[in-house]
């Protein structure tokens, strides 16, 4: 040692304390605060864009509740020649209404107050409003009654804030009359061409539909393959098949389930076009092995003490599944479920491609008449030259985000109500 | 709706067979009182009968469903209306088509005269099958019920019976999903097939000029090179996207394991998880609303030329802040993967934090945070909303951002909407697409997993 | 403690040879349960070579060993927990009451009711108490009526000596219960659905001393109603709850015998090396 000692070159003590280690250590500081910041930054920049777009849809979106509307004065008694109220009560109401002819009465009073050209003014289902009004209140016939009607979609833009130099022109000449109401038709019609008269009910109805068609399908098989695969399934080469495909389906785009969807239940299978039926099977196999995947992990969760305790006084392999294994993992399997079932809710690319982007008036009445659904509506009206269409668009978002919102909450909520720890 | 009602019937039936299967089994308990010599509880018997009822009727009346439309049109074509219908198999097939509408009551009236000629025979064939369907499933329903009723006895293993059904029902759950994939796969390359044999596949694969609205020129020269559609989706997808999302997929993650307070990480990792909740409708509204106006805007503002207010710039941005939650969770799962050991090695010699971070923490990490990056790519290229409402249509090949350019994603529903004839090469495109998306995804999943795999195999 | 010993002592001396040790019945009492020769494989590899052994009804039987001499893996396949585990193969010829307990027409189910099982760390289901007991005569259809369910529910509690500390809370989870309590609830559990054979496997190598005392007095009194065979690596416990013990080594039967022999005289000098703390 001593020999090779006087060939190591002696080593000088650092000098901590010396200028250039200190100005080096506060380089590194600094450093080490421009990364923190840079990631602080990174954070708040991704949680502003969700901010932006929330603001955004929701400024938006507000206006969609609201209709710009303008009393008509109708004096029911002159114009329905002395209607009695108890014609508009019971079974025979609605055929009665239709035949008053509640269009023209309305035409006839608004030429009067506004004018030759008045019934312009006005939003083209306006009459509608009065005839559900009688409906839900005959009385009114008996004497004269004004009510607020909505006004034509360029002007109900153009009150709200920003609309085209004549329609502001018009509002302006209205000023004093015009007012904003609750647009209750947004929420019970369906689509329609005037933006002033379409709502999302129909959609809705859509979604509903598909989406418990959908559960139907999907919640059964995706547990049932969960527990297969965790409990039965032996490791062969057959077992890795079925993981296999399941892994990979959670990972293919939705689109291409929708080409499945076209190619072999509408053109294979004949099943009928932009049908819930269709839709939910084709998001049913969409959503299965998302639940199959969560499924398997709260099945794996179930420590085997509690299996080897039932095995143990004599409980058969399928009792030892169906009595304590499925019940504990059942909440992680839900909250697996509700979050696949929450993607399937906004999922739209699947479901243009089987033709459930027609235009529905109505809302569906089964699982095999056309219909739509609600993002799907919402791309439909993004599509829309009439400016009118902004502001819906953005409230059937809102509505959309609402639904999606609570399952969300739904599902951090039996997360955590549930979560057990082993 | 007759179909719906019988079916509720053969249930209703299934339940009363469980309950009287249930009676007589309850019966042996009291007279054999030795343990052991009632195999199983009353209940399994139960459902053993009730199996035995329904199973076969139900079976019976899928295979019936299958078979009978061929029946009824035979029964059809024999009645004396029949003999004035056109020997041509095509406008045969479509009077019956319409005929046999009217009769189940899907329509109401009939465009062609003819067809309101066939509507009775049809009327009587779909009632007389169908009665038949109906008491057969029935008389199965009794037969099969009052046969395994018959066969109960103390020592019938009914528990493992119904234990092994339902292990074939698990098994046949499991299968769907392998049905599904080959029901994709099938299907993709079947309608790619049809595709292939009008269209060459190099003209597919290599061709450059996307132009599908084109009929098939003296040459053969369809305007299906997909060289622009391949280019668009890189460019969006797996370039203008992983360059918003990665940085600061990232640097989130980064921040909120390494620095976050509890508190911080606990509000705003679900914040991050609502950006990956949000529909890609509402992103792609968002996109074509607010962010590619203003994109176009600005760079009008700086004076490029070329700047379309459908860009690929306003695309691949919505679709990176789509993405930063995916790529965030997966670096935050790569970056808990590395050993703590690792981490403490490197703050114990006196390395600051960012210091670790960058040398030590990062660089352990990377295999994994590739492979979540792949497979964030993989999701990219095969998202739809957003390049359908903010891309546009036309198919450049341009590597301006504010340009339009067009996807893969895009393409498929611009192709499949609207009403061609299912076998036009326009519609059929679609699927050799689709073909070409399913197997890019695939294969990035599978390199991503295996990177990922074999990165988490190393540190345990 | 000296009733034990003056039990044991009582009984004959084990029937054994230096050469060949597999040792078969140690003592008096009607025979329940009966092996021979029972080779258990894990794969290739083999855990138990070549075991015989005969369970009487009156004794308590422990099986000591240093750890991994395939105690506990034998006593898994008197009730066929093996099953469970797919590559574990077990040949020879195990009986219950005469009956070959992996004959084909053994229906596995009716077996680990009449074979219950006891295991080292308590494992309640996360029911109510009441449901934890009931499970068993539920599956098995042990009660037609709700008050034969509440009196099975209700002796099986008191004979594990649990119906004092819990008879007013029975649909308190069983999870909530003390780690001995829980032990106690699992005991209750097996005796509920009227075994003949109770197997535990280390009841008490996850309890504390005084709720271990609980459980050894338990035991004691469980003796003559249910044949016992208790797997423990503590040799003062097999001491003082057995009358009959069997020292197993690296997967083969070394003596079988009255307790006190084996603790007092061992035959095998394995034995003797092991309690007197030689190795293990």
């Amino acid at each position: 040692m001593n020999s090779t000692a006087a060939f190591v070159e002696e080593r000088n003590p650092t000098d901590w304390q010396g200028d250039a280690m200190q100005k080096r250590i506060r380089k590194r500081y600094a450093s080490e605060r421009r990364f923190k910041a840079l990631g602080l930054g990174a954070i708040i920049l991704s949680a502003s864009f969700l901010a932006f777009l929330l603001i955004v849809m929701v400024g938006n979106g507000f206006r969609g509740f609201t209709q710009t509307e303008l009393p008509v004065e109708i004096d029911f008694p002159a114009m329905t020649g002395g209607a009695s109220a108890s014609q508009f009560e019971g079974a025979n109401a609605v055929a009665n209404v239709r035949t008053l002819g509640v269009r023209d009465i309305v035409n006839t009073s608004v030429q009067i107050q506004y004018g030759e050209q008045g019934t312009e003014l006005f939003s083209a289902g306006s009459w509608q409003t009065v005839q559900s009004e009688i409906l839900d209140n005959p009385d009114i016939v008996t004497s004269k009654a004004t009510l607020y009607l909505p006004v034509e979609s360029e002007i109900d833009v153009a009150y709200k804030g920003d609309g085209s130099a004549s329609a502001e022109e018009k509002v302006a000449e209205l000023e004093g009359k015009l007012s904003t109401g609750f647009n209750s038709n947004f929420l019970f019609n369906s689509d329609a061409t005037d933006p002033m008269q379409v709502g999302i009910w129909g959609a809705l109805k859509g979604s509903l539909i598909t989406m418990f068609i959908t559960l139907l399908i999907a919640f059964p098989v995706g547990v049932l393959s969960a527990l297969y695969l965790e409990e039965y399934a032996p490791k062969n080469r057959f077992t890795d098949l079925i993981e296999v495909s399941i892994n990979n389906l959670a990972a293919v785009p939705s689109i291409i389930f929708g080409l499945l969807g076209l190619a072999v239940f509408l053109n294979l299978f004949g099943l009928p076009r932009s049908a819930a039926l269709v839709g939910g099977l084709t998001l049913a196999l969409m959503t299965m092995p998302v639940i199959v995947i969560s499924g398997r992990n709260a099945v794996k969760a179930v420590p085997p003490s509690i299996r080897e305790a039932a095995l143990g006084i004599g409980a058969s392999q399928m009792q030892v599944v169906f009595h304590h294994v499925l019940p504990l993992a059942l909440p992680g399997i839900l909250t697996g479920t509700i979050i696949g079932m929450a993607r399937a809710l906004g999922e739209t690319a699947p479901l243009l491609m089987i033709g459930m982007r027609a235009f529905i008036a109505t809302p569906p009445g089964g699982i095999v008449e056309p219909a739509t659904v609600l993002p799907v509506q919402i791309f439909l009206w993004s599509d829309e030259v009439n400016r009118g269409f902004v502001e819906k668009t953005s409230a059937a978002i809102i509505v959309l985000l609402l639904f999606l919102l609570t399952m969300n909450a739904l599902a951090i909520y039996l997360r955590n109500r549930f979560e057990t720890r082993w | 709706m007759t179909g719906s009602i019988l079916f509720l019937l053969i249930i209703v039936l299934g339940g009363i067979a469980w309950f009287f299967g249930r009676v007589k089994a309850r019966g042996f308990s009291a007279t054999n009182t030795k343990r052991g010599a009632v195999h199983s509880l009353p209940t399994y018997h139960g459902w053993y009968v009730a199996l035995w009822a329904i199973g076969p009727a139900l079976l019976f009346l899928i295979v019936w469903n299958i078979a009978s439309p061929a029946l009824i049109t035979d029964a059809a074509l024999a009645s004396p209306a029949a003999e004035q219908l056109p020997s041509d198999q095509f406008a045969r097939g479509a009077i019956l088509a319409e005929a046999r509408s009217i009769a189940s009551g899907q329509q109401v009236r009939a465009f062609n005269p003819l067809s309101q000629s066939m509507v009775e025979p049809y009327r009587t064939a779909i009632s007389y099958y169908q009665m038949i369907g109906m008491v057969a499933a029935l008389l199965l329903v009794f037969a099969c019920g009052v046969f395994a009723w018959l066969r109960l006895k103390p020592e019938l293993r009914a528990r493992t019976k119904i234990e092994r059904i339902t292990m074939m029902t698990l098994l046949l759950a499991s299968l769907i999903a392998t049905i599904t994939t080959v029901g994709i796969f099938a299907s993709l390359i079947f309608e790619s097939a049809r595709f292939f044999s009008m269209v060459s596949p190099i003209d597919f694969l290599f061709g450059t000029e996307w132009n599908p609205k084109a009929v098939a020129g003296p040459r053969g020269e369809t305007g299906f090179g997909a060289i622009p559609l391949f280019w668009g989706t890189v460019f969006i997808g797996a370039i203008i996207a992983m360059i918003v999302a990665i940085p600061l997929g990232l640097m989130s993650a980064i921040y909120l394991t390494q620095y976050a307070a509890p508190g911080f990480r606990a509000w705003m990792k679900p914040i991050l998880e609502v950006l990956a909740g949000v529909p890609t409708v509402v992103y792609g509204y968002f996109a074509a609303l607010t962010v590619a106006p203003a994109l176009r805007d600005f760079a009008v503002s700086i004076g490029i030329s070329g700047a379309s207010s459908e860009s690929a710039l306003a695309a691949g941005v919505v679709m990176g802040i789509m993405i930063i939650p995916f790529v965030s969770s997966m670096a935050d799962d790569s970056i808990a993967a590395v050993p703590s050991a690792m981490r403490d090695g490197s703050l114990a010699m006196g390395a600051t934090k960012s210091e670790t971070i960058k040398k030590v923490l990062i660089p352990a990490a990377l295999p994994g945070v590739v492979g979540g990056v792949l497979l964030a790519v993989s999701r990219a290229i095969g998202e739809t909303m957003i390049v359908v409402m903010a891309a546009g249509l036309a198919a450049n090949m341009t590597a301006n951002p504010f340009s339009s350019v067009t996807t893969v994603t895009t393409q498929i529903v611009q192709l499949l909407t609207g009403d061609q004839e299912f076998d036009s090469p326009k519609t059929l495109a679609a699927f050799a697409l689709g073909l070409v998306l399913f197997i890019v995804t695939l294969l990035l999943n599978l390199i991503a997993l295996r990177v990922v795999k074999k990165y988490r195999e190393a540190y345990e | 403690m000296t009733e034990l010993i003056d039990n044991a002592s009582s009984s004959e001396s084990p029937i054994m040879t230096e050469t060949a040790p597999p040792a078969i019945s140690a003592g008096d009492g009607p025979l329940k349960m009966t092996t021979r020769n029972v080779d258990v494989f894990y794969g290739e590899k083999q855990a138990i070579n070549g075991v015989s052994i005969d369970v009487t009804m009156d004794n308590v039987t422990a099986f000591i060993g240093p750890s991994g001499c395939g105690k506990s893996t034998f006593l898994r396949c008197l009730n066929r927990m093996n099953d469970t585990i797919p590559i574990a193969k077990v040949s020879g010829e195990i009986t219950l009451e005469g009956e070959d307990i992996y004959a084909p027409s053994m229906d596995v189910v009716q077996l680990r009711a009449r074979v219950g099982m006891v295991f080292q760390k308590p494992n309640p289901f996360p029911k109510s108490i009441y449901d934890n007991i009931a499970y068993g005569p539920r599956i098995h259809g042990l009660a037609s009526t709700k008050d034969e369910l509440d009196n099975i529910v209700e002796t099986s509690l008191q004979r594990a000596g649990l119906w004092g500390e819990v008879s007013d809370r029975l649909q308190d989870s069983g999870t909530a219960l003390s780690g001995g309590q829980q032990q106690r609830l699992c005991i209750a559990r097996a005796i509920a659905v009227d075994p003949e054979v109770i197997l535990m496997d280390e009841p008490c190598s996850a309890l504390d001393p005084i709720a271990t005392a609980k459980i050894e007095e338990l035991i004691h009194e469980l003796r003559g109603k249910y044949a016992i065979v208790i797997v423990t690596h503590n040799m003062q416990q097999a001491a003082r709850v057995s009358q009959r013990t069997a020292f197993f080594h690296l997967g083969t039967l070394v003596e079988y015998g009255v307790t006190s022999d084996i603790f007092t005289n061992p035959t095998q000098e394995k034995t003797r090396d092991y309690i007197t703390g030689r190795y293990g």
